[in-house]
Formats: C-alpha cells, structure tokens, sequence
C-alpha cells in the first residue's frame, strides 16, 4: 500500500515535471514562430539560451544544489581579467558607465540610431553614489561600498568577478554575467570595480 | 459621450488638468521619494483627481466612435463583433480575455480579436486593420481602449477551461521565466520580487496576487512618460525592447500566451481601464 502511494507520488511528480517540461518545448515552439521576422544572427545572440540560462529558466531561477554547482563551476572557469593584470580602474569612466543606460537595443517601432556603446546601467537596479537619487532596489545598495569593503586585492577580484559572472558566487542571479556575455570588456570592468571601491569615486563620499 | 464631445471648453479644461496632473504623475515617478508606501498614497491620491481628465478618454471616445461606424467593402460597423460573450456584448469582454474562440481555432486577446472582427465583418484586410497599430492615430489602440471602458467595475475572470487556453497559461509562465540574450533577462528578472523598482520606477511583481491585480486591471493605459495611451501588447513589447530581445510579430502567440499568464495572475482584480500610468 505504501509502495503503491510512493509509486503514485513518483509518478505526479514525473508527470508534473513531464508536463513542465512540454510547456517549455511548446514555448520555443512559439518563441520560433512569434519572433519569425529575427535573423539568425539575432536569435543566435539573443533569444537562444546558453545551458545556464535553460538551467536558470527551468528552475525559475532557484536551482537544486547539483545544478547550481555546475553553473557556479561553468562561471568560475569563465572568468578572464585585464590584460594588465589591474582589476582596479579609472572610477571617473566607471562612473559614467554606471548611468549609461545605452547599447543592444533592436526596435522598429522604437529605433535607436545611436545605440552603440553599452552602458552597465548598475543605477537600474542599485543605489551607488548618494547624491544620485534616481536608482532602482532590484539588486542590494552599493553606497559606501568601497568604505565597507576597501581596496585589497582580494575585494578587487570579488567584485570584478561579480561583475564579470555573478553567477559564480550566486547562480541564477538576476545579475547580468557583463563579462562572460562579452557586454563589458575587462578594462571596463575594472573602471567599474574603481568606481565602487576607489575612496575618491562619489559612491565612498 | 454625445454630452462631452458637445462642449470643447469641457474638453479642454479636462485636458489641461489631465497634462497638469499627468505632469504631477511624471514628476512623482522621478521624484526622490523615500519610502514607496508615501509615494503610492500620493499616486492614489491623484488617480482619483485623474479618473475626471484622463488624455486616454480621447482615445476611447474615439474607439467609440469606430465601433459605430459602417467601414470596409462590406460597409458594416463593429456592432456585432464577438469579443468572448456573444456578438456585440461589450460589456465585460475585456475582463475575459485572452481566450479561446472556435472560429479562430486560437486563443486571441482583444487586439487580436478585433482585427478578426474587421476583417471577416468589415471586410478590411489585415495590413489595413493593424495600420499604424503603435502610433498615436492608431485605430486598434482607440477600439481597445474603448472595449476595456467597457469592463470597469467587472472582476478579471480568464478561463482556462479550454485545453488551448490552458496550453497557453503554460507556455505564458514558461515564458516569463525564459532567461536569454546578453543581459541574460527574463520578466522574471525585474517583476518577480515585491516593491521593487528599476531606477524609480516601480516594477509589479507578478508573482503577487495583489501587485498582478493592481497593474493589469490599468490597462490600456495613457503612459505619462510617453504622452500616449499604450495597449499591453505595446507594453509588453517595449519590455521585450529593454531586454535586448528582437521585436516579436504583433499579435504572435507569444505575447498573447504572457497575457493569458499576466491576466491570470490578475484574475480577480476589479477592471479600471483606461487609467494612467507613470
């Protein structure tokens, strides 16, 4: 009798991951039609998951342990710093790639014609200079980061791997991996850690 | 309506205290205000100011006016389009949709659905019925408009009887968690924790019952940022814009399978479109 419940209860459960797993192959199957007009190039870059976005996406963003490991791993490996070999920058450019909310943006109703340069847009989601009232509290307050924190080597690379992959210290973070995608260069990167953590930057005053 | 359009003063004064409080909206969405609990009382307190001089009322006089008129080879007006409850029963269709129609063999949102009606009843073609859909003399964005007037007070209730209906109430939440493109985002991403904001502006969690209900029950809506009333879709798809995706075929099964999701989050939320938003 306990088997049979234990055996009903496997079976719900299968069925219910079974019939998760048919939404999402019915999803692409609409992901494929609706965005038709894409070129490949664009569903390539920008609709196509990687296996950590299936992973995050499957798991709606809180993964099993195995999983989460393998993603933290996969992001561990990814990692790749300036070429001078400095992970603190220059805070004046951090700074302003902070407020840039620029770059990547396809539309035809709404076109942008001069949408090049990336932004890192930290202000969308944290609050980092005080005197900057318009941020957003998707992610944790970065003000007076650098005070808290300081300038070790070791809090360098924890944010510049933060900001390069999240996702190795917190897989599935709603944080964008700027680096590993190839959004912002090492080198901005590193302007980006300066702005958080360089005691002259606006975010420590 | 006939009373309204009768008295251009009436119209004008509304309009200008609709742009004044618009403005006020606006500036209160950039305002640094600390604490969200003060800046949504002072929001409340100004949608009950706004419910007299909404700019989104033109575009619904306006949807009111295109229902009525004989339009289209066929020379037939929208008066017996059926948007869900039989045809030409207006009142609370809105409130019901996405669903599933026979005739389509789809599950269509009310954008959809009208294009449907003026094709097959007015004759028009498709290209014509979705002409300028985004642009401010958009017609479908005034017939939905209209049509959403039409379910104030009625309770969100999407059915999710049909096997396709329920199909896209999956494929919806599968896609509102789908993480892609080179800021890895998802609507998950920014609408799946409470009282939150990207940069000043208040992001729904529509996890939430209660945030869900109290943002899809304001669409359409005349967006203060913008100065135009936009329809969901047109939401949805400048949110699919900010996450860096391509755009999506108008009307694609995509977005009306979010809808279903979105407005199922909702259901039970009292209808107040059209409304403003920030």
């Amino acid at each position: 009798m306990i088997a049979m419940l234990l055996l009903a209860s496997c079976a719900s459960v299968a069925l219910g991951a079974d019939s998760a797993e048919a939404a999402r192959q019915r999803a692409e199957q609409v992901m494929r039609k609706s965005f038709a007009t894409a070129t490949a190039e664009q569903w390539n870059t920008r609709l196509a998951q990687d296996q950590t976005q299936a992973l995050c996406s499957r798991y709606h963003d809180a993964p099993p342990q195995e999983a989460a490991s393998e993603i933290a791993a996969q992001a561990h490996r990814s990692m790749r710093y300036p070429r001078d070999g400095n992970l603190i920058g220059n805070w004046r450019e951090g700074e302003k790639l902070a407020s840039m909310t620029t770059g990547g943006h396809l539309s035809t109703i709404q076109p942008e014609p001069d949408d090049h340069r990336h932004g890192g847009n930290c202000y969308a989601c944290h609050a980092l200079a005080a005197e900057e009232v318009a941020a957003g509290d998707l992610g944790p307050s970065l003000t007076h980061y650098g005070k808290l924190r300081g300038t070790s080597p070791e809090a360098a690379k924890f944010v510049y791997e933060k900001i390069y992959n999240a996702q190795a210290s917190f897989p599935c973070s709603r944080m964008p991996r700027f680096g590993h995608n190839g959004w912002l260069t090492p080198e901005q990167i590193a302007d980006t850690v300066a702005f958080l953590l360089d005691p002259e930057s606006p975010v420590n005053k | 309506m006939m009373a309204l359009r009768s008295s251009a003063g009436r119209w004008g004064c509304r309009l200008a205290l609709a742009a004044a409080a618009a403005a006020t909206v606006l500036a209160l969405a950039r305002s640094a205000t600390g604490q969200d609990s003060h800046a949504l009382e002072q929001v409340q307190k100004y949608r009950q100011m706004l419910e007299e001089g909404n700019p989104a009322e033109l575009s619904q006089a306006r949807g009111e006016e295109l229902w009525a008129m004989r339009r289209g080879p066929k020379h037939a007006t929208l008066e017996l389009c059926d948007l869900g409850l039989g045809p030409g029963r207006l009142e609370g269709a809105y409130a019901q949709l996405p669903r599933y129609f026979a005739d389509t063999g789809r599950v269509q949102d009310v954008e959809s659905r009208l294009v449907t009606c003026m094709t097959a009843l007015q004759g028009l073609s498709y290209e014509q019925a979705i002409k300028d859909w985004y642009k401010p003399e958009s017609e479908l964005e005034a017939l939905a408009t209209y049509v959403s007037a039409k379910s104030k007070g009625v309770r969100i209730e999407v059915p999710a009887a049909q096997p396709a209906e329920a199909e896209m109430y999956a494929v919806g939440e599968a896609l509102f968690f789908r993480r892609s493109g080179p800021l890895d985002f998802s609507c998950a991403t920014c609408h799946s924790q409470t009282q939150r904001h990207v940069r000043l502006q208040r992001a729904p969690d529509f996890l939430n019952g209660a945030d869900a209900r109290d943002s899809m029950t304001r669409w359409p809506a005349y967006r203060a940022s913008q100065g135009e009333v936009w329809t969901l879709e047109r939401r949805l798809i400048d949110c699919i814009r900010q996450m860096r995706w391509p755009e999506p075929r108008y009307q694609s099964d995509a977005l009306i399978a979010l809808e279903v999701f979105l407005q199922k989050q909702a259901n039970g939320g009292v209808m107040e479109a059209p409304s403003i938003k920030p």
